[in-house]
């Protein structure tokens, strides 16, 4: 153990470094797409809403590793979209990371919108008519009544969707992204005693996971409307 | 209720200029998207015949899809069979009295399911391939099998867990007047009902199953999107292939997902079980957090734990109002 975290200690917190890289652009990536999505889908528009719950029904069934990888070999090395510029040094790491977001943040932008519509569908219609009768405008009784009980009911699926994520960049591995579970791959080929360097990096992950859940439920809990 | 219910009035004459503009506006952008699609393909020739060609040659269908499908199929249903053993075990040992084995199951399931799959299946792969020298086409799917078991078993174990909590108490109460204890009413009255109202979320659990089998292209798994690579360095088409390949998953899990909640809905209104049906998504969309898809709910449990305690401790108080099953 001791071997092994001294000989990879440094490269350890760099994979994972990578990971909260990728966890947070992509957590905030799928929160604006996500916010866009659920916008459309709960507007009444069904042009909108069509559109809307065809792309969430896409991204949702489709897996994500099929979406990363056709991000990288698909949409990078045949379509040629480059997302960092072609002829730096490192181009190429620099293509499949910013592609891996792009794919993450495509993927769980379906989940995202799922979890704001269903923080809509926590709020009980009396609430819209006792606005209404109270006089408020549609404006108002939006932005002070009916909002503010979404999100607050949106948080603790919000909070399943970030942990899924999180745990969802290890597939960033498949497309050469060095992030934590590409490191560990190369521990494990070169190094004895695997279940060690197994039980370090699910710490890791337990580390990261476990303060995201815990405090979006104590959150959750401590904004829940009472009913 | 619908979203549309809660937030909109009945459109007037100035809201429905407005919706209609709106839908024009929303028109033109899926087709600007669609169309800057198409053109970023056909500016790369991936329009040509000799990339869609092979889609209509046997061939390509029993040499590389078929076979890879099935593959994918072959360790989605053994996985999910696994997961349902893991699960109800896992799930019965948390609801067990005996503090001890409540925490051992408690860990396991947590534990399992905070750790990312690929890692899971990374490690046992190379475990079953070196240290118990199984060949390489065993071992890759043994590993996707024991990663998918493991994360999937855990989240049946919480599918059962929440299943027996979500019955009425006059289940349990019923079994414990009758004189059972408390063990077989868990078995033969509460279990029962708990796994036919989780039967939907089960099938849901399986979309999951079948999209994440696709990880096994990391270790070598030959399932459907390792087949669309092979296909695809065979005929130089490997966009081609990925999108068929896409279709052909998304429509699998799209009829599955249509299953779920038909079967949902028959279970709620002619089966025969005190709780209620819940596929995953429909629990994600009423706003709880799903069972199946995501969750650690770890502060829950240790409030649980906390509740139970403080109970046995100080047995007068707060008792009431603990019905919070949300």
């Amino acid at each position: 153990m001791i071997d092994i975290l001294s000989e990879y200690g440094d490269d350890l917190f760099a994979a994972f470094w990578m990971t909260i890289q990728l966890a947070v652009w992509s957590a905030l990536g799928s929160l604006i797409l996500g916010t866009i999505l659920a916008i459309m889908r709960v507007s009444p528009v069904a042009v909108l809403q069509k559109l809307g719950a065809f792309y969430v029904n896409v991204a949702r069934n489709t897996p994500l590793t099929l979406i990363l990888v056709f991000c990288s070999l698909g949409a990078l090395f045949i379509l040629e979209i480059y997302l960092a510029p072609r002829d730096a040094p490192n181009s190429l790491a620099a293509n499949a990371f910013r592609w891996a977001i792009v794919g993450l943040s495509a993927y769980h932008a379906s989940f995202v919108c799922e979890a704001l519509r269903s923080g809509v569908n926590t709020v009980p219609v009396g609430q819209a008519e006792a606005a209404r009768a109270i006089g408020l405008t549609f404006g108002q009784s939006l932005s002070q009544v009916i909002l503010p009980q979404a999100f607050r009911g949106a948080i603790a699926p919000l909070g399943s969707v970030l942990i899924a994520l999180i745990k969802n960049t290890t597939v960033a591995a498949v497309i050469s992204v060095p992030e934590a579970a590409a490191l560990m791959r190369t521990i494990v080929e070169n190094e004895t005693g695997s279940i060690l360097v197994f039980f370090i990096f699910a710490l890791g992950f337990v580390i990261l996971t476990l303060p995201v859940g815990v405090g979006f439920t104590e959150m959750s809990r401590r904004l829940a409307v009472k009913r | 209720m619908s979203a549309q219910a809660v937030l909109f009035d009945a459109p007037g004459p100035k809201a429905r200029r407005r919706h209609f503009l709106l839908t024009v506006l929303g028109a033109l952008l899926a087709v600007a998207g669609i169309g800057l699609l198409l053109w970023k393909f056909n500016s790369q020739d991936q329009f040509e015949g000799h990339l869609w060609r092979p889609f209509l040659l046997a061939e390509t269908w029993t040499q590389y899809i078929l076979p890879g499908l099935w593959k994918t199929l072959q360790a989605a249903v053994v996985s999910i069979v696994f997961a349902m053993i893991f699960g109800i075990f896992f799930g019965m040992g948390r609801l067990s009295h005996n503090r001890p084995l409540r925490w051992v199951c408690g860990v396991v399931v947590e534990f399992f399911r905070s750790v990312p799959v690929l890692l899971m299946m990374i490690f046992t792969f190379f475990f079953y391939a070196r240290d118990l020298h199984l060949p390489g086409t065993q071992a890759s799917f043994w590993a996707v099998v024991t990663g998918l078991t493991l994360y999937n078993g855990s989240v049946v174990a919480e599918l059962v867990r929440s299943g027996v909590h979500q019955l009425p108490k006059g289940q349990g109460e019923a079994g414990l007047a009758i004189g059972l204890t408390s063990g077989q009413t868990l078995r033969s009255i509460e279990l029962p009902q708990a796994l036919t109202a989780m039967l939907p979320a089960l099938l849901s659990q399986l979309v999951v199953v079948l999209k994440d089998s696709a990880l096994g292209y990391a270790i070598t798994y030959g399932e459907l999107l390792t087949a669309a690579r092979q296909l695809g360095s065979r005929y130089g088409n490997v966009v081609a292939a990925y999108i068929v390949v896409a279709l052909i998953f998304i429509l699998i899990n799209w009829m599955l997902t249509i299953g779920a909640g038909r079967l949902e809905r028959y279970i709620n209104t002619r089966g025969h079980t005190a709780a209620k049906a819940k596929t995953g998504a429909s629990a994600l969309v009423e706003g709880g957090g799903a069972p199946g898809e995501f969750g650690a709910n770890v502060a829950e449990a240790l409030e649980e734990e906390v509740d139970e305690f403080r109970q046995a401790r100080f047995p007068k108080q707060g008792t009431v109002g603990t019905d919070d099953q949300a």
